[in-house]
């Protein structure tokens, strides 16, 4: 199998939008959008693994799908919503650094992605291949994500981009066990879960969700 | 039902149980936790085998051991420690179904046959630690939770990466319902591509490598263990550790299968190597008590890797035997400096001091603990420590010195310390009270057992050790 392949191919551009959406949410800084671009990501993971799951004739992929529609696609993206709406009416933006920066930083991350990746996998499917070489792109830039943006907000994003990446890795390994599937996608949800609790608890302490606030208690309480 | 089920049913019933009911949690947490180290000794006297995803064998059977005993002994101790906490009602139910959540999750992490489960366990312990880490509510608690909860999600989120990659490169070698049990996929690794296998095993290393604390992955760990309740730093620092050292064990047992790979013996040294040496430096500043022996945690977590790292049967015994001694005797410090950090009304290292005059019972017990952290006789530290230099000695000369260095400044800081904290003249107290039983029962125990592990070890788990060692190597 090899570009020009319908399966291939498909599998291709769903895996590759859904790293364009990591870029996007890499410099996104309306909360609102950043959110959407969580969405999308999510909806586009769970096409691609519908999608393989038809490839590999593996329907166990159909559920993983499902489950990342329901999470990742719907259930979170609105309580996100709901939760910026009702808990900080007034923030609607917040600071990513500089834009150019962080996209040139991407960039040789997914470079480095590929340089890693496609020499170390000759022996494997194309497909598998360049499926592993996208997802540890979107894992890495899920970190790159992370380190840039300081809000809490923003770190529950990158840590969201980062467990999709992992997600489409593990579709895209035929045979790969549904225990682990299943799991990750139940285990963002309680991630999720928790990380709206710190959220909370950090806005009723300090009313903000700007993790920098906390710097001063860090250490040794000099 | 096997035995191996039931140890991770038991605390996983106590949990649902104690989330439930409104009274009796101190009890029933004690009772649960007795059960857990009766069972335990059961499945010892069982011996390795069995079948399916729970599989106890020469490996993981000692640290379930004492993995219950030092649950049963933070079950004593924090039912003293957590009266003085003034948690409410709701709060006290949330944090004894925590713990034995954490302990069931534990031992299936411990004793899982299959990567990924393994995976899921060790992350389901972390979420129930930064639960309790967070209970406090003070804003350093906040941090310490947010901290530990991000960079120990990133780390376990890489080391799923890895397991999807060795996924990858032993998949084609699988037969069907073996995928992913410790004993295919060695099997596979044989045959496997090596350059897939280096590149699953940096990520697991990392991944693992974040859970267990190892420099330059080891922030969260003071912190996490300085703000939250004592009894979760016990068990964080005596239980939670050994499941990821056991997780890189086993992707090094997995990957170093193959012989076509890079030897994933000098990552180990060169990232265990980097803890000792920065843990022993920053040993020597510490002015809060308990992150004193949360960095002595990475300090021995930097041991261990260094021991594995060596390898080879002497190389492998020296770290299981380290990895036992140190949840016995770092369990015992914490029950004891945080028993001294209520009666002196502080956890800081001004406040603590004298220890010995006040409270002797408490006192010599800090002072033992902390000897035996420094890797003083006759604690099984000393013995680990001695084979691990003899054995580096022999196979990697250029270590030692680094080696010994790096034991020389970790313990004097750790002996310049007991010494602030257990001698001298006596800080004031806030008001009179005793050591208690529920402190000086567990902390003696697990100093006593640690002087066994290395005067008279039993005969069983001598087996036992020599058995994991060659299984390993």
């Amino acid at each position: 199998m090899g570009f020009g392949q319908l399966p291939y191919d498909v599998a291709h551009v769903l895996g590759g939008a859904m790293l364009l959406v990591s870029f996007v949410l890499l410099y996104q800084r309306r909360i609102a959008a950043l959110v959407n671009a969580l969405a999308l990501q999510g909806c586009l993971l769970a096409a691609a693994a519908v999608w393989q799951g038809y490839v590999q004739g593996a329907p166990q992929l159909y559920v993983t799908g499902l489950i990342a529609l329901a999470a990742k696609g719907i259930a979170i993206p609105v309580f996100l919503h709901r939760m910026m709406r009702s808990r900080m009416p007034d923030r609607a933006v917040e600071p990513v650094g500089s834009i150019g920066l962080c996209m040139l930083g991407g960039v040789l991350l997914v470079a480095l992605a590929i340089l890693v990746v496609l020499p170390a996998t000759t022996g494997a499917r194309a497909l598998a291949r360049e499926d592993l070489a996208i997802a540890l792109s979107i894992v890495l830039l899920g970190l790159l994500t992370m380190i840039t943006r300081r809000s809490a907000l923003g770190q529950v994003a990158g840590l969201m981009t980062l467990e999709n990446g992992l997600v489409l890795g593990a579709v895209g390994v035929a045979g790969m066990p549904l225990v682990i599937e299943l799991s990750t996608a139940g285990l963002v949800l309680v991630i999720i879960v928790i990380a709206g609790f710190f959220a909370r608890l950090l806005r009723e302490r300090f009313d903000s969700l700007d993790t920098d606030m906390l710097h001063p208690h860090r250490g040794e309480g000099q | 039902m096997s035995l191996a089920a039931l140890i991770v049913l038991l605390p996983l019933l106590a949990a649902l149980l104690l989330a439930a009911l409104p009274g009796q949690a101190v009890r029933l947490n004690i009772a649960a936790s007795a059960g857990s180290l009766a069972l335990a000794l059961l499945l010892l006297a069982e011996g390795p085998g069995g079948a399916g995803l729970l599989r106890p064998d020469a490996l993981n059977q000692p640290l379930v051991l004492i993995a219950s005993l030092v649950g049963l002994g933070t079950a004593i101790f924090s039912a003293q420690d957590v009266a003085h906490e003034n948690f409410d009602r709701r709060r006290m139910r949330w944090f004894h179904a925590a713990f034995q959540g954490f302990m069931a999750t534990h031992f299936l992490a411990l004793l899982s046959d299959n990567l990924g489960i393994m995976w899921v366990a060790i992350e389901a312990g972390t979420l129930a630690c930064v639960l309790m880490v967070a209970l406090h509510r003070t804003s350093a608690a906040l941090e310490a939770a947010w901290k530990f909860f991000i960079l120990c999600s990133v780390g376990i989120a890489l080391a799923l990466f890895g397991i999807i990659v060795l996924a990858l490169a032993a998949q084609p070698l699988l037969g069907h319902g073996e995928q992913l049990s410790f004993a295919a996929l060695r099997l596979a690794a044989q045959g496997a591509d090596p350059a897939l296998l280096n590149l699953a095993f940096v990520f697991l290393l990392v991944g693992f490598g974040t859970k267990a604390g190892l420099v330059p992955l080891h922030s969260w760990l003071p912190d996490a263990h300085a703000e939250g309740p004592t009894p979760i730093a016990a068990v964080l620092s005596g239980l939670l550790l050994n499941a990821a050292m056991l997780g890189i064990l086993r992707s090094k047992a997995v990957v170093g299968a193959n012989a076509e790979v890079i030897p994933p013996g000098g990552f180990l040294i060169a990232l265990g190597l980097a803890s000792l040496l920065l843990a022993g430096f920053s040993l020597w500043r510490r002015r809060d008590a308990k992150r004193l022996f949360g960095w002595s945690s990475i300090e021995h977590m930097g041991i261990a890797t260094i021991a594995f790292g060596i390898g080879g049967v002497p190389g492998h015994m020296a770290g299981l035997l380290h990895l036992w001694g140190h949840s016995l005797v770092k369990s015992a410090a914490f029950f004891a400096i945080g028993r001294a950090a209520r009666i002196k009304g502080g956890q800081t290292m001004d406040a603590i001091g004298g220890l010995v005059g006040t409270h002797p019972m408490l006192g010599w017990g800090l002072a033992m603990a902390m000897a035996a952290l420094a890797g003083l006789p006759p604690f099984s530290l000393f013995a680990s420590e001695l084979l691990l230099a003899t054995e580096a000695g022999r196979e990697r000369p250029w270590l030692l010195p680094l080696l010994i260095l790096g034991l020389l400044v970790a313990g004097t800081a750790l002996l310049h310390n007991m010494q602030r904290l257990c001698f001298g003249a006596p800080t004031p107290e806030p008001a009179p009270m005793r050591a208690g039983i529920a402190t000086l029962l567990p902390l003696w125990t697990n100093l006593v057992l640690a002087a066994l592990l290395a005067l008279a070890l039993p005969a069983p788990l001598a087996a036992m050790l020599l058995d994991a060692a060659r299984a390993l190597s």
